[in-house]
């Protein structure tokens, strides 16, 4: 417990970012229309890819006997970049379908 | 001055990621927003390539080029009605990579760092959840997986289990590789446990939930390493998947916990079917349905999973045409949970062009319908269910869904009487104004076309 606590007050900036995240997260889609769920949900798994950066450290830190530790890290990266490009690309795909026709106007 | 360099290229990705968000959450900039945010992922990742002694960077290339190619293959190349599973299925993949640096990060902790390791504790449990209840979820919408009752209890088990194998682990003082991956196992079957029981029409709540534990794990991923970008980003997915989840919940009147902890249909949905089992529904012809059509003043489409299914977007939409030209006003009724994912319907018919000003929500297009002469139910079936309002033994009772039993005229396109996915019989297909049109809605729509044309 009290290492925990330790823990806490030592990174304690992280923390806070963490708090501060949690409300700008709620602030920013709080007015987000019905027919956009879908490609918000996909734009934001997107975004949850971001655990990529993780993953090219993990991997870029290992070292080159470890051989178990460069499978794990190997996947961790090609999963990771599967779910960066991955999710963008089909938000684009959905996106692009609300793209005003000029013509219509 | 080359890690300073990095935290710049973070702040800018971070700033990047909320300002994308932002811009997404309205139609006429959600490209841009989306454009924005993978820029910023962009300098995320190429700042993290300026670290100082990073090895093995070939292997990281090939991973990268491969994970490119696979994510732009299956983007591009999935159905518009399989998003639901593909966007499910990455989410499963970024999860599964939290767990995996949790598995490789391990090895390397110290055994007395109780508060990191805690994190990563968090970061493998919830990484194996997310993984495989996204996969599981992914298997559901995709019809492979049936629902199988899996007591709640057992499941709770499980997540019980992975927590003391963790508080042990980091207790005892010394390394204990087996039980990390033992962890890591319990933790997906409890994934499985947990998605498994829950109804496919709740699927999408569900999505959305895994969606929020993925960022969750990005950002503990991020807390490891001290990296704000990771948890910022991390934490911005959590707390808006999060909300989105609510948002979807409280759009069918059910509580999140009501969703996760009770299963669907089953018992009472045989008992509400026994007292409409001996009515008969009224069928129609494509010719009295395109007169009834072309007369009418408004017409409101009610779209649902059939029209997915039968590929029928782009016959709605001239059938839309048609109408207009004879005058009719044509409008979208769109259920928040129509489809298997929120704005499911919204995405398809915005793919033949419709314009979003004509999809109406659920509870401005209720307001219509009194005034509406016809309502074209297009392969939706729960969210028109009258049951949802006046039958108290419903599975799906105090859902709100569209009233289209207040407009003049019902036609029900569909292909056959089987019930919805939520396993319930109807009782609006055997009221007085309803109308039933069966066959493929595609072959349908394309009839109707033909017919409101040549009057």
């Amino acid at each position: 417990m009290e290492q925990i606590i330790q823990y806490i007050s030592v990174n304690q900036q992280e923390f806070y970012v963490f708090i501060l995240a949690v409300f700008v997260g709620i602030e920013v889609i709080s007015k987000v229309p019905t027919v956009l769920h879908t490609p918000l949900m996909s734009g934001s798994n997107a975004l949850s890819g971001v655990v990529i950066v993780g993953s090219i450290l993990v991997l870029g830190k290992t070292s080159p006997e470890n051989y178990l530790a460069l499978g794990l890290g190997f996947l961790a990266v090609l999963l990771a970049t599967l779910n960066v490009v991955g999710g963008f690309a089909v938000t684009n795909r959905m996106l692009e379908m609300f793209k005003k026709k000029p013509a219509k106007k | 001055m080359i890690s300073q360099i990095i935290d710049i290229c973070y702040l800018i990705a971070v700033v990047l990621f909320i300002v994308g968000i932002k811009l997404m959450s309205h139609p006429d900039s959600a490209r841009k927003g989306n454009s924005i945010a993978l820029i910023g992922m962009l300098v995320a990742i190429a700042a993290t390539f300026l670290t100082p002694g990073l090895n093995n960077i070939l292997l990281i290339l090939v991973a990268m080029a491969i994970g490119t190619g696979g994510g732009l293959y299956y983007a591009k190349s999935v159905k518009m009605t399989a998003m639901p599973q593909l966007v499910s299925f990455f989410n499963g993949m970024g999860g599964a990579a939290a767990a995996l640096i949790g598995l490789v990060e391990y090895g390397d902790l110290p055994v007395n760092e109780i508060g990191k390791g805690a994190v990563l504790m968090a970061s493998l449990i919830i990484g194996s959840i997310s993984f495989s209840g996204s996969l599981i979820a992914m298997g559901k919408l995709e019809g492979v997986i049936k629902d199988i009752r899996i007591n709640k209890i057992l499941a709770f088990v499980l997540l019980a289990i992975a927590l003391v194998m963790a508080f042990y682990v980091l207790t005892s003082g010394e390394p204990q590789p087996i039980l990390v991956y033992g962890i890591v196992l319990v933790s997906l079957v409890y994934g499985l446990a947990f998605v498994y029981p829950i109804g496919g029409a709740d699927m999408p709540v569900v999505i959305s939930l895994l969606n929020a534990l993925t960022g969750v794990t990005a950002a503990t991923t991020g807390l490891l390493y001290n990296n704000k970008v990771m948890l910022m980003g991390g934490i911005l997915v959590g707390s808006a998947g999060l909300l989105l989840t609510l948002l979807m919940a409280k759009a069918m009147n059910r509580s999140v916990a009501n969703i996760l902890f009770t299963s669907f249909g089953g018992a009472s949905a045989g008992a509400s079917g026994a007292d409409t089992g001996d009515q008969v529904a009224k069928e129609i012809n494509l010719y009295d349905s395109s007169i009834l059509l072309s007369y009418a003043k408004r017409v409101v489409v009610v779209p649902g999973y059939g029209l997915a299914v039968a590929q029928a977007q782009h016959a709605v939409h001239d059938l839309e045409k048609a109408l207009e030209e004879k005058g009719v006003e044509v409008l979208y009724g769109i259920h928040p949970v129509a489809g298997r994912m929120p704005g499911h319907m919204n995405v398809l018919l915005a793919e033949s062009d419709v314009s979003y000003e004509k999809l109406i929500e659920m509870d401005d297009i209720n307001e219509k319908f009194p005034s509406t002469d016809v309502v074209m139910v297009i392969g939706a079936n729960d969210v028109v269910n009258p049951a949802a309002n006046d039958d108290p033994s419903s599975p799906i009772y105090g859902m709100p869904i569209l009233e289209v039993n207040r407009a003049t005229n019902v036609i029900v396109i569909k292909r056959g009487m089987a019930s919805g996915y939520a396993g319930i019989e109807n009782a609006l297909f055997f009221d007085a104004k309803t109308r039933m049109l069966f066959g493929d809605a595609k072959k349908v729509l394309t009839g109707l076309v033909t017919e409101v044309k040549n009057m």
